[in-house]
């Protein structure tokens, strides 16, 4: 008797306890699964705060130049009785260094990805893929620094000389290559940009040219194909998507690309029809001015950081969706 | 050999001469960048660059020291931030949220940022923290570097989770293991060195940043380990001494950017050497 109630409380304690700690395992549960459930959120808070304290540092400026802002290139904080701010200089810099650094690292980067997905002999795949790599690592100020001290002294004394010779007279080519050779130009903060941006043509053009059936290369050389027809006609239409996406990427970096060439762009705000001659970028404006900026100016500059998050929004948006469509394509 | 097939093979020939060249090139940029780097920042570096302060104008001397531990203080702390705060957004979207709209939406936006401009978070920084706090801190510097190492925390958690096999989470649930402490206990100990790696490729991307830091934590010229002032780090010092005229200023920039790179070079090959050892396993 006395036996069977000690096992009976025994029982009841174990399943109180079995109850207790099932109860602390659903509570702990529920816990945990919030904790990652704020933390996903948080990722969605950082982009609406950065939407909305972008726009509101910009609304001064916002309602005060309006739409003029974007088409007019005067940049004079300290005009009386007002400052005059426009943000054409430093928008029309953005884009053009852009497109010209895309312009030398795209097919760079894809001759690159083509050598190491198609010629290279599997013993340097890694170390080369590494080296390439480790490129898109080196932080960018180092870059900035190497641009001002060694690139530009290089391009102002021997390239860009060299290429207003050989273009003066030439119809737009001459206005474009035209002007005195300086350190500080849009040109060579494209060759600094174009530099930094390889690493990611390269990479993702390596990664997305690697999906493409080997049966595919196989039956294409069967037919007696040259390496470079199998390049053209089989890898380059098969992930076309990808690469470009790779590419609109590797701009999306470009524009927003803020030490290395604030370093050596001159940050000059008119704009000049040649390359050669200095002039800024949105991120190079607000880098160099913005520390002791005040009122107004510190509105458009905002505004114009405001532009340059919408513009690098859709272009990274574009290239994620291209991206994503591949994945797509090779999941079904 | 007919002519046609000659004219394929010399086509051929000269695109894939093309693609070597291109490499090259594309090395040749890396070894002159680390070329200029050794051979000036090695010409001024001593122990002193470890062990003193960072001089006044026209002094002779002087090092790193408070720039190098407030970069280690700022990077840290933006870890401490951002990182758990990852792994846990990027634990959502692996295990509890795999299959939900929300998901993909996050890894969307997660993407955008991982490649938003770094002077953007500055502004959005100087925006929410700077301003309402009343001036420049490190904090802020802090919080500005571990909005950026969110997303790359986020992204190679995420990754590295949807890794590990289903069974071995169908197993530690069979066992009746709480669904909290299958991730805690077996999905994350799965993926272990795929985090770590995650963590390493988050810390080299941040102690590299100088433009977030412009106009969060600024800089100073003294010993300064105070959150809520502004606080010396290598990144802006370099910035500020590489163009001054001052020969002692221009070494030490020289001397920060050689170890600033190497330590994000070195930071780069561990992450690498240890992603590779876990997929060879």
């Amino acid at each position: 008797m006395t036996s069977h109630s000690i096992s009976d409380s025994a029982d009841m304690a174990a399943s109180r306890s079995r109850a207790d700690a099932l109860a602390s395992f659903k509570t702990g549960d529920t816990i945990f699964q919030w904790m990652t459930y704020l933390a996903a959120a948080c990722v969605l808070l950082v982009l609406g705060g950065i939407i909305v304290s972008l726009f509101f540092g910009a609304w001064p400026a916002i309602s005060t130049f309006g739409l003029d802002f974007l088409t007019t290139q005067r940049w004079a904080p300290n005009a009386r009785p007002q400052a005059v701010l426009g943000g054409l200089g430093p928008i029309y810099g953005t884009l053009v260094t852009s497109v010209i650094a895309l312009i030398i690292a795209a097919p760079v980067g894809l001759g690159i990805a083509v050598f190491l997905t198609e010629l290279c002999p599997q013993w340097l795949r890694r170390p080369i893929g590494v080296a390439v790599e480790l490129l898109a690592g080196i932080p960018s100020i180092i870059y900035g620094i190497w641009g001002f001290f060694v690139l530009g002294p290089w391009l102002a004394d021997t390239i860009e000389p060299a290429i207003a010779n050989a273009f003066e007279g030439v119809p737009i080519l001459g206005a474009l290559f035209d002007g005195p050779a300086s350190n500080l130009s849009i040109f060579n903060a494209s060759l600094v940009l174009a530099i930094m941006i390889l690493p990611f043509v390269t990479a993702i053009a390596r990664d997305v040219f690697s999906t493409v059936p080997p049966v595919l290369k196989e039956a294409a050389y069967g037919l007696g194909c040259t390496r470079w027809e199998v390049v053209r006609h089989v890898v380059l239409p098969f992930t076309r998507v990808g690469v470009i996406g790779g590419i609109m990427l590797a701009l999306g970096r470009a524009l927003g690309e803020t030490m290395a060439v604030t370093f050596v762009i001159g940050n000059s705000f008119r704009i000049s029809g040649s390359i050669f001659a200095p002039g800024t970028t949105i991120s190079a404006a607000i880098a160099s001015e913005f520390a002791e900026s005040r009122d107004l100016h510190q509105s458009a500059l905002i505004l114009l950081g405001l532009l340059l998050f919408v513009l690098t929004f859709f272009v990274l948006a574009a290239a994620r969706l291209m991206l994503m469509r591949l994945e797509r394509k090779q999941g079904a | 050999m007919n002519p046609l097939y000659a004219r394929r093979r010399r086509k051929s020939a000269i695109a894939m001469m093309l693609c070597v060249g291109a490499t090259v090139f594309g090395l040749t940029w890396l070894v002159l960048i680390l070329a200029t780097l050794f051979w000036n920042g090695l010409a001024g570096f001593t122990l002193d660059v470890f062990t003193q302060m960072t001089p006044p104008p026209n002094a002779q001397d002087g090092g790193l020291l408070n720039a190098i531990v407030g970069s280690l203080i700022l990077t840290g702390l933006g870890i401490a931030v951002g990182a758990p705060i990852g792994v846990l957004a990027g634990t959502f979207m692996a295990e509890y949220g795999r299959y939900s709209k929300l998901t993909s939406i996050i890894r969307f936006i997660n993407d955008i940022l991982l490649s938003a401009p770094s002077i953007i978070i500055g502004l959005f920084v100087y925006g929410a923290v700077v301003v309402p706090m009343g001036g420049f801190s490190g904090l802020a510097g802090a919080i500005a570097l571990a909005v950026i190492a969110l997303p790359v925390v986020v992204r190679t958690t995420e990754d590295m989770l949807l890794l590990v096999p289903i069974q071995l989470r169908e197993a530690a649930a069979a066992l009746g293991m709480p669904r909290s402490y299958v991730i805690k206990r077996v999905t994350w100990q799965a993926a272990r060195t795929g985090l770590v790696t995650g963590l390493l490729l988050a810390v080299a991307r941040i102690s590299g940043e100088t433009a977030p830091l412009l106009f969060t934590a600024l800089s100073n010229q003294f010993w300064s380990v105070d959150l809520l002032k502004t606080m010396a780090n290598l990144p802006v010092t370099i910035n500020n001494f590489i163009n001054n005229p001052d020969p002692n200023w221009k070494r030490l920039a020289w001397s920060g950017a050689l170890i600033i790179t190497m330590a994000v070079l070195a930071l780069n090959i561990l992450a690498r050497s240890l992603s590779a050892r876990s997929q060879s396993k």
